[in-house]
């Protein structure tokens, strides 16, 4: 396999202060690999360096292109949908528009049209209430129609920032096994942010854990929740 | 109840010019989330363009298309190099920006054109309007090109893509730039067409409030009123709330003891902002679900 | 919506400013008074006119700031208050004999009084809707002041004259000059109080509400009282600066007080900086002095210049005069630690 995604001695900044120190990493094509660390870790500043909304050193290649010099739209274009943190709805327009955003770097209408049902397909909460206005869905399934939203690009590779965040267990429980299915049937590679080590660990196949900043643990999923001290000091369970 | 009849009528005549304003402030409204003072001194300077325009002797319709096409790349241009680098700046900053541009544009437009007041032709003539000596051709035919504009905004915003884009540039910029919205160019787009509406608006007004720099001053702020009742979000609102501006301008005109022309517009402002204080969001406003 | 998303959604209209660099430190206050006390006495009497309009205007940009900068609501209607400040004081003055230093409380407490019932309604309003229903007051104050009906009191669109005051006490100063002096000491008066108003409870209270209205009144802030009572202050001090403003020019007619003077005030308060109480003289100084030198580069331009000039500003100090006091205050120190 080779790899889809490569950071190299990355930093990323907020003004003066610098939330990452030299993170490096890869990830390949197909895989389904989370991003764990505490609070402050610097795992969403990770997300958004990569699609750029921060500022940065170091390089990110994605499929052998460098990204750091493109704008978020245009790495958007490239074939990665971020679902930010807090979902990102855009509350003022239906459940469908929203979908349909989703695809707007794309031009092929028919197919678009057969995607939004394939959504559908999955999230059938969806389609109930696709004439509805996103700003009333409830948090999972706002969160539902965001996976759905970034799945409408036909991403390459998905960015997830803590998909759990707010959800009650069970609803939790039905979006990961969504997601896992998503990466097995649509051959989307995931990269998933979480606090919910447990969970993510379950689901991934390879994991980072990632403490102020840096990298200090890296290896199969399996691994590191079979080793006893890594959960003890890094993971907390 | 004649005399009610007439001024409601006279009321939707005047209407129609602020509701043609209030399309052009919900259009960069839509695009920028505030109010550009400095819209009414763009059109006005757009129909100093048009007149000067058919001055050279070219034919209405030519000129007017001219115009629009001149005031849609002069929005453009204003936001790239003005307001472009202050995009971060605070809101009230980006205001003060407005004030200069209001005062740069009245400034320049009475040292190129002078101060004095122009006739400015109507190419739907000035008979009276089916036999009504309240509503004349010209007032039909704004009130008609009014209700198309709004016809092809509502086209435009709901079933294109660009629409929908600005639509989400609007609502959640950063969710925006996530799906692959270029969000940058969907405000200067906003402000194209935000100036090209004004500048239809301009021309359709100067031959009713005659055409001078200071001609924009009363109607922008009468179009704020109509786009504010109207919900700001809605064009359809937009153009409702501008008809209601102007029936209710022309009854309080008429019915309450005392208000001469100066006092119409704080009443009809009061009016709106009673009708506001009960329906926060305006009339039309879509009301925005918050979840806290 | 998750309350985090709900709280990074709505970023406060006004930027939040700390407490304490909303004003001036001890040493710098101290240059600046000496310099206020001691530069008249060298200057011409138009100066000191000038420097009187200076104090006045920036009283009201600074009642402007607290009602913004403090408590995060906006008006364009200040022209309004100002307006019936300066009446008062007129009115006062010139028919019931009251001698001017004791109008200006009655100008100030009239117009805390207003400005607190107007802050009744627009409390349901809040941003565009808030500066449009500001906007209407501040449109139909001149009218109303011609109304036949008040004639008898404000002399109508005739405006009223008002008698300059003497210095007391067989002092040997000019009029101008104890104007002068008379006004500086309500100004630092003023200034005082208002620093003083931020720090306290109350001032906690109205950044609390700029900052996040919803956690502030979870916090359990009366967020009615507390938005109606910064407009009240607001508007109480905007008439304080109406009344010496009046007894300045020496003359009151409603055209004085049209949109165009809320619209400088407003100016004022974003070349001074939001939130940044002593900006609010510096904003002042630029409402004054800038348009007089746009005129001088170009006559028939002047309109013009004035914006272009506006432009230049906000491009260099997005954040206003507060912007340069806190480089230059962030060189001063790393000067000191060397």
């Amino acid at each position: 396999m080779t790899a889809l995604l490569n950071v190299k001695d990355l930093r990323a900044y907020y003004g003066q202060v610098q939330a990452l120190h030299s993170l490096s990493f890869s990830l390949n094509e197909g895989s389904l690999t989370t991003l764990l660390g505490a609070n402050g870790a610097g795992k969403t500043t990770t997300l958004r360096a990569i699609c750029n909304m921060v500022r940065t050193t170091g390089t990110i290649e994605f499929d052998g292109r460098p990204l750091t010099s493109r704008s978020t739209e245009n790495i958007v274009s490239l074939g990665i949908a971020h679902v930010p943190q807090g979902r990102g709805t855009f509350t003022t327009l239906t459940v469908e528009e929203n979908l349909q955003l989703g695809a707007y770097t794309r031009n092929d209408k028919a197919t678009i049209a057969s995607d939004i049902e394939r959504m559908y397909a999955y999230f059938p909460k969806l389609k109930e209430r696709h004439t509805q206005q996103a700003g009333t869905l409830s948090g999972g399934e706002q969160q539902m129609l965001a996976v759905a939203r970034a799945l409408m690009l036909r991403p390459r590779l998905m960015l997830l920032d803590e998909p759990s965040f707010g959800l009650a267990p069970l609803i939790v429980r039905d979006l990961f096994k969504i997601l896992g299915q998503i990466n097995r049937e649509e051959k989307v590679s995931l990269l998933v942010v979480e606090q919910n080590a447990q969970l993510a660990l379950e689901l991934a196949d390879q994991a980072y854990v990632i403490e102020t900043g840096r990298i200090v643990m890296a290896g199969g999923a399996k691994e590191i929740s079979n080793d006893e001290n890594v959960r003890k000091s890094y993971l907390g369970y | 109840m004649e005399l009610f009849t007439n001024q409601v009528l006279a009321g939707i005549a005047t209407g129609a010019i602020y509701a043609c304003m209030a399309l052009a402030v919900v259009m960069i409204y839509q695009a920028i989330d505030h109010l550009n003072f400095a819209q009414g001194e763009m059109a006005m300077f757009s129909t100093f363009v048009s007149w000067q325009l058919l001055q050279w002797g070219l034919p209405y319709w030519a000129a007017f298309l001219l115009t629009l096409a001149f005031s849609f790349a002069g929005g453009i241009a204003i936001e790239r190099i003005l307001f472009k680098p202050l995009a971060k700046a605070p809101i009230l900053t980006q205001v003060a920006g407005f004030i200069a541009l209001f005062s740069i544009i009245n400034s320049c437009a009475g040292l190129i054109w002078d101060f004095t007041i122009k006739q400015y032709p109507t190419p739907f003539g000035s008979a009276p309007f089916l036999g009504s000596q309240l509503i004349s051709t010209h007032q039909a035919g704004m009130i008609g090109i009014t209700v198309l504009l709004l016809i092809g905004l509502y086209v435009f915003f709901q079933y294109t893509r660009v629409g929908l884009a600005m639509r989400a540039a609007a609502s959640v910029p950063e969710s925006a730039r996530l799906v692959g919205i270029n969000t940058s160019w969907m405000i200067a787009l906003g402000w194209g067409m935000a100036a090209a509406i004004g500048s239809i608006a301009g021309m359709l007004i100067a031959p009713v409030v005659f055409l001078e720099p200071n001609m924009m001053g009363g109607v922008l702020i009468y179009g704020f009123a109509a786009a504010v009742l109207g919900g700001l979000t809605s064009p359809f609102g937009a153009v409702v709330g501008g008809f209601l501006v102007g029936i209710f301008e022309n009854l309080a005109g008429t019915y309450i003891p005392g208000v001469g022309n100066e006092l119409k517009l704080p009443i009809a402002l009061a009016l709106i902002i009673t009708v506001l204080v009960v329906k926060p969001a305006g009339l039309f406003g879509r009301h925005i679900v918050k979840r806290v | 919506m998750s309350a985090v998303e709900e709280l990074a959604s709505q970023a406060p209209a006004v930027q939040a400013v700390p407490k304490r660099a909303m004003t001036l430190s001890s040493g710098t206050a101290f240059v600046v008074v000496l310099l206020l006390l001691i530069v008249p006495l060298f200057a011409k009497n138009f100066v000191i006119f000038q420097l009187t309009q200076l104090l006045y205007y920036g009283l009201a940009v600074l009642a402007l700031n607290i009602l913004t900068g403090g408590s995060g609501q906006f008006s364009l209607g200040q022209s309004a208050f100002y307006a019936i400040g300066a009446y008062t004081s007129a009115i006062l003055m010139e028919q019931y004999d009251v001698n001017y230093a004791l109008t200006l409380p009655i100008a100030g407490i009239i117009c805390f009084a207003a400005g607190f019932l107007f802050g009744q309604p627009a409390l349901r309003l809040s941003g565009v809707y808030l500066a449009l229903a500001t906007f209407a007051l501040a449109t139909a104050m001149p009218q109303l002041l011609k109304l036949g009906f008040f004639e008898k009191w404000t002399g109508g669109v005739q405006g009223q004259v008002v008698t300059k005051p003497d210095a007391p006490f067989g002092l040997p100063m000019s009029q101008d000059m104890w104007l002068y002096y008379f006004t500086l000491a309500v100004t630092i008066a003023i200034y005082i109080f208002s620093v003083n108003l931020l720090r306290s409870r109350s001032g906690r209270a109205f950044m609390a509400i700029r900052d996040n209205e919803i956690a502030a009144s979870a916090m359990g802030i009366n967020v009615s009282l507390y938005k109606t009572l910064a407009f009240g202050v607001s508007a109480g001090i905007t008439g304080v600066a109406g009344g010496l403003g009046a007894i300045a020019v020496q003359f009151v007619a409603p055209d004085s007080f049209t949109i165009t003077l809320a619209i400088q005030l407003f100016l004022g308060m974003v070349v001074g900086g939001v939130g940044w109480l002593p900006g609010s003289f510096i904003g002042a100084a630029f409402i004054i002095f800038v348009p007089n030198i746009a005129e001088s580069i170009s006559k028939g331009l002047s309109g013009a210049v004035f914006g272009v000039l506006l432009f230049l500003v906000i491009f260099l100090v997005p954040h206003g005069a507060r912007q340069v006091a806190m480089v230059g205050q962030q060189l001063l120190e790393r000067a000191r630690k060397r």
